[in-house]
């Protein structure tokens, strides 16, 4: 079913068939807009941005660019198209038809899951509010404003389905997903991690990179749901969270290139000379690989999870791609799993696979990000220096599951705690390198411009040059 | 005979692994933060600040410690060390994984914590704040339910629950589903709603519930939370007197038994009997004020005896309780104890401790037979060993009246060493109609007649009496004991601890015997397996 935009609130689920949920979406929406106009991007309301709207939810929907004040941006309720006679693909109930409504048995646990997952969208939103101000471009910034409106667009996803599946209790949570904020402390977002600010490029880079993976797979988890509206909803949002991904790693390679050729032209990688030339050099890309990978690995949760176990069991989230896996039922096998062996090793648990889908969609994770480091790695190595990027081990600064408090280097050696705790400070951004990177945030909003420590992009947005007008600042 | 992996429930502080306790002035505060692989047995891992009765042997302990070596607390804050998370109750896998006794006696001994933090305000003024920071779950909601007032942080994520149901197919059984309507006053449907949603309630909906007290922002939360503590420690009281510091609990185990210095266990493994005999006061009457102190060692004791024995000595289901010494110098210390309840803290803290140690007699699943013999000393607090008993039997001499063994009343037998149900052992036991006795001393037969003792067999016949009537009563199917004990024990109304002791005891274990829960299908058994729990639709 095509986009319907004659309404307050484009959908495509023929929302002005269902007055009930109209009506409560129509009362959310001032509330949203509020929200959005206090926490979202601060200081850029009135400029027109070269967004994407979706006008349908298939691959060509995605077509429709142009210049919108965000405010006014069309955020609506997508769904991806039903799929005819769906069943349940894995766990206690698989072949059985999927749910259209929520089941009372799992009442409490999908809104749960749907309320943690929809705290994070808005939460990223108001961690970058702060970035405009200091963009390396104009078409940096486009990107940054894509990636908040999507975020917002989210927020929509899950505050649809709390509305339209959730009663009384559901209407709730989503007021207390505008009122929750990133960073207030009596009012904290769910995870800590979301509660961080993002001050500078360089993070916000490596947040789409490696937290908003964490989120793909969270999406596509759900999107195995036997409850078909998650489904469906996480699956279109899937098509938007790809753009994120992109923004993180073409944003990492193109400071890797920049790095690069400031190395070239100066013939050495000191990082001294690198940063006298105003480049990133690349043990700083590296120790904030190390924070941002570690951090985002928490999000996965415990190695062993009862949660987890009665998630899959119930058929409310499945592991990424479920097709892929051969047993979708693994009611009586096993995985093994890496573990302390309390002298400082690691020994091998076996596990109930059930109990394991944290660290199985964990692993598959690692894999996706591993990508782009063979990527980044090939262009070093083509420009002449042996020096590699590299993931740290999945044991490296953990503070949930097994490997909590472990003292572990980067390179997965376990080490005795004093030593640890010496040189954990070294392998993680420092004061210095933050310092260092914020003296390189100015914002640069000349068309086809680009600040010093990032490459041009090679191409530009939808088919336009890279110094099209992406943003106009008025 | 004796097990070497006894689990004991003498603590000392600088080994606690979960609890942390800070004194300031008059305000103690209580942190719980649980070592995750502390654990009392190995198998299962303390997550999410989850409890074991390693855990709660620790909160009792401290409990005792703050009533005796800080005498000047008035309020104490129970919080936790855990971010965004007070405490997620009784760990499951634990529970999963225990006997149906082990279950049984850890829920018991939760309870009876929990009661003795009420007492300890009831009795001594001292006021439990729980400053719930973050989530409380199942027992740990009910832990701040047996405080007397509780503070949830509003960060709108933290919750209070009871999931036991939905979640587990058991009962929130240590005393939650008692204290929300009984206590707390939570309306019943809304209790029903409460106690089937596995997320509980959270800041607004908690309060005007009625199922915390207050509510406070995270930035405010721990100064409004110390600003109350403080305003409760203000409230008037006793003067606090000096700290009495707890020395170590003097026990030897033995191949038979235990045995401290005033106070002996003999186990005979083959009658399935225990003999507990307490020893009366060597020294002349005086208060001194140390944990040697007859009167404060002899209730330690006694109540380390009841637990080491309930605890890790199933199969010995009858108890005989006898006492030796000079029925005397007990009436001497009773009148000394019952006259400082109302002035000294330590007097007064010290008759808590033989409330608390008699009130664990009452809720203990063993036969007691109190044996009053020549040369026995029950007479004020150790005549309620014999008001405890489920029968008592007094010697009667033949010849020589003056051997005669004599029991004595004192003030305490009147007040001060309620039952967990607030009445005397007396006022149970003549069903609220105490007689106007005519003396405070009793012989074998006047003491038969006054109703005092169950039978006063004369010399001849003691012995085979005696034995005929523990032979009986071990032949007897131990469950039926268990439960027409415990329904004699408690006679008359109803209140929260006779109703937490009996009814909710009693029907969670039933639910814990049965396949709905503990079965290879049960709720429990499946629980975090991801295996969907199989019932048996039938109501029972």
């Amino acid at each position: 079913m095509a986009v319907d935009y004659r309404g307050r609130i484009p959908n495509n689920i023929d929302l002005s068939a269902d007055r009930r949920l109209q009506r409560a979406l129509e009362h959310w929406q001032p509330r949203f807009l509020n929200w959005w106009r206090e926490l979202g991007p601060e200081g850029f309301q009135a400029a027109d941005v070269y967004l994407r709207t979706a006008t349908a939810v298939d691959a060509r929907g995605w077509a429709s660019f142009g210049y919108v004040r965000m405010p006014e941006y069309r955020w609506g309720v997508f769904l991806a198209e039903p799929e005819q006679d769906r069943t349940i693909g894995f766990g206690d109930e698989m072949g059985r038809p999927a749910w259209p409504e929520v089941p009372g048995e799992h009442r409490a646990a999908l809104r749960r899951l749907i309320v943690t997952q929809g705290d994070t969208e808005p939460a990223s939103v108001e961690q970058q509010r702060r970035l405009g101000h200091s963009c390396p471009s104009l078409y940096d910034l486009r990107n940054l404003f894509q990636v908040n409106v999507e975020e917002g667009r989210h927020l929509w996803a899950m505050v649809y389905l709390l509305h339209a599946h959730f009663g009384r209790d559901g209407r709730e949570e989503a007021e207390e997903l505008l009122y929750r904020h990133s960073g207030d402390p009596d009012n904290p977002r769910i995870l800590t991690t979301f509660n961080e600010p993002i001050d500078d490029w360089l993070s916000f880079f490596m947040f789409t990179y490696f937290t908003d993976r964490d989120g793909k797979y969270q999406l596509k988890s759900f999107a195995e749901s036997a409850f078909d509206p998650l489904a469906r909803t996480c699956s279109f949002m899937l098509t938007e969270e790809a753009h994120h991904m992109f923004v993180g790693e073409t944003g990492i390679g193109r400071i890797v290139r920049r790095t690069l050729e400031v190395m070239q032209a100066l013939g050495t990688d000191d990082p001294d000379a690198v940063r006298a030339q105003g480049a990133i050099d690349l043990p700083t890309l590296q120790r904030y690989i190390n924070f941002w990978f570690s951090s985002s690995l928490d999000l996965f949760g415990s190695e062993t999870s009862s949660n987890a176990a009665t998630y899959f069991a119930a058929g409310l989230k499945g592991r990424p791609d479920e097709a892929t896996f051969e047993d979708h039922v693994c009611l009586d096998t096993s995985e093994r799993i890496a573990v302390p062996d309390g002298g400082g090793g690691i020994a091998e648990e076996e596990v109930p696979t059930r109990n394991a889908m944290n660290e199985i969609t964990r692993s598959l994770y690692v894999k996706d990000c591993a990508i782009g480091m063979t990527r980044w790695n090939r262009t070093i190595k083509r420009a002449g220096f042996d020096a590699e990027l590299f993931l740290p081990s999945t044991r490296f600064r953990r503070t949930i599951g097994r490997w909590a408090g472990a003292s572990v280097a980067p390179d997965g050696t376990p080490m005795a705690d004093d030593l640890y705790r010496k040189r954990l400070p070294g392998w993680l951004p420092t004061e210095e390198d933050k310092a260092y990177i914020r003296s390189l945030m100015h914002a640069v909003t000349e068309p086809g411009k680009m600040a010093g420590w990032i490459a041009p992009p090679a191409r530009g947005i939808d088919g336009k040059p890279v110094d099209y007008e992406y943003v106009k600042l008025h | 005979m004796i097990d070497n992996a006894l689990i004991a429930y003498d603590r000392e502080p600088e080994h606690y692994r979960h609890w942390s306790f800070a004194v300031e002035g008059a305000v103690a505060t209580l942190t719980l933060r649980v070592d995750e692989e502390g654990g009392l047995r190995p198998g299962y891992r303390l997550k999410q600040n989850s409890y074991d009765l390693g855990v709660d042997i620790e909160l009792n302990d401290a409990l005792n410690r703050l009533r005796f070596e800080h005498p000047q607390v008035r309020a104490v804050i129970v919080t936790s060390g855990m971010e965004r998370m007070f405490c997620a109750g009784a760990n499951i896998y634990m529970l999963a994984r225990s006997s149906h006794a082990a279950k049984v006696n850890f829920c018991r001994f939760t309870n009876e914590t929990r009661n003795f933090m009420e007492d300890a305000s009831r009795r001594s003024g001292i006021a439990f704040l729980a400053a719930c920071n973050g989530t409380a779950a199942g027992g740990g909601y009910e832990l701040a339910l047996a405080c007397d007032e509780i503070w949830l942080v509003d960060d709108r994520s933290s919750a209070v629950s009871l999931p036991e149901v939905p979640l587990l197919g058991v009962l929130p059984g240590t005393g939650g589903l008692t204290r929300i309507t009984d206590k707390r006053r939570v309306r019943r449907d809304l209790a029903d709603v409460f106690c089937t949603d596995p997320d509980g309630a959270r800041g607004r909906r908690a309060l005007e519930w009625g199922l915390v007290d207050r509510t406070a922002p995270p930035q405010r939360f721990q100064a409004a939370v110390k600003a109350r503590a403080e305003e409760l420690a203000a409230r008037p009281g006793l003067p606090a007197g000096e700290p009495v510091a707890l020395t170590p609990l003097d026990r030897q185990v033995e191949p038979d038994g235990y045995r401290y210095p005033n106070v002996r266990v003999r186990i005979d493994g083959a009658r399935r009997l225990a003999e507990i005999t307490v020893s009366g006061p060597a020294a002349p009457v005086a208060v001194e004020r140390a944990a040697g102190w007859w009167p404060l060692a002899a209730a330690r004791e006694l109540e380390d005896a009841v637990l080491m024995l309930r605890t890790n000595h199933e199969q010995i289901g009858a108890w005989v309780l006898k006492t030796e010494g000079d029925p005397e110098a007990l009436l001497a210390l009773d009148a000394l104890l019952a006259g400082g309840v109302e002035t000294d803290c330590f007097l007064r803290e010290t008759v808590a401790w033989w409330r608390r140690a008699l009130a664990r007699l009452d809720v203990t699943s063993r036969s007691l037979i109190a044996l009053i013999e020549p040369g026995s000393c029950f007479a004020g607090p150790l005549l309620e060993l014999a008001l405890a008993a489920d029968r008592s039997f007094m010697f009667l001499p033949l010849d020589e009246p003056e051997a005669a063994p004599r029991i004595a009343l004192g003030a305490l037998n009147r007040a001060g060493l309620e039952t967990a149900n607030g009445r005397t052992r007396l006022d149970c036991r003549f069903s609220g109609a105490v007689p106007e006795f005519q003396a405070a001393s009793f012989g074998p037969e006047e003491a038969l007649a006054a109703g005092l003792v169950t039978f006063a067999p004369d010399e001849l016949d003691w012995d085979d009496e005696v034995r005929i009537a523990l032979e009986e009563r071990a032949a007897l199917s131990p469950d039926a004991l268990t439960g027409m004990e415990a329904s004699l024990r408690f006679g008359g109304a109803e209140t929260l601890a006779t109703k937490i002791f009996g009814r909710l005891s009693a029907w969670q274990n039933w639910i814990f015997s049965r396949p709905n829960a503990v079965g290879e299908e049960g709720a429990l058994k499946r629980f975090g397996s991801g295996a969907k729990p199989g019932f048996d639709w039938r109501r029972v």
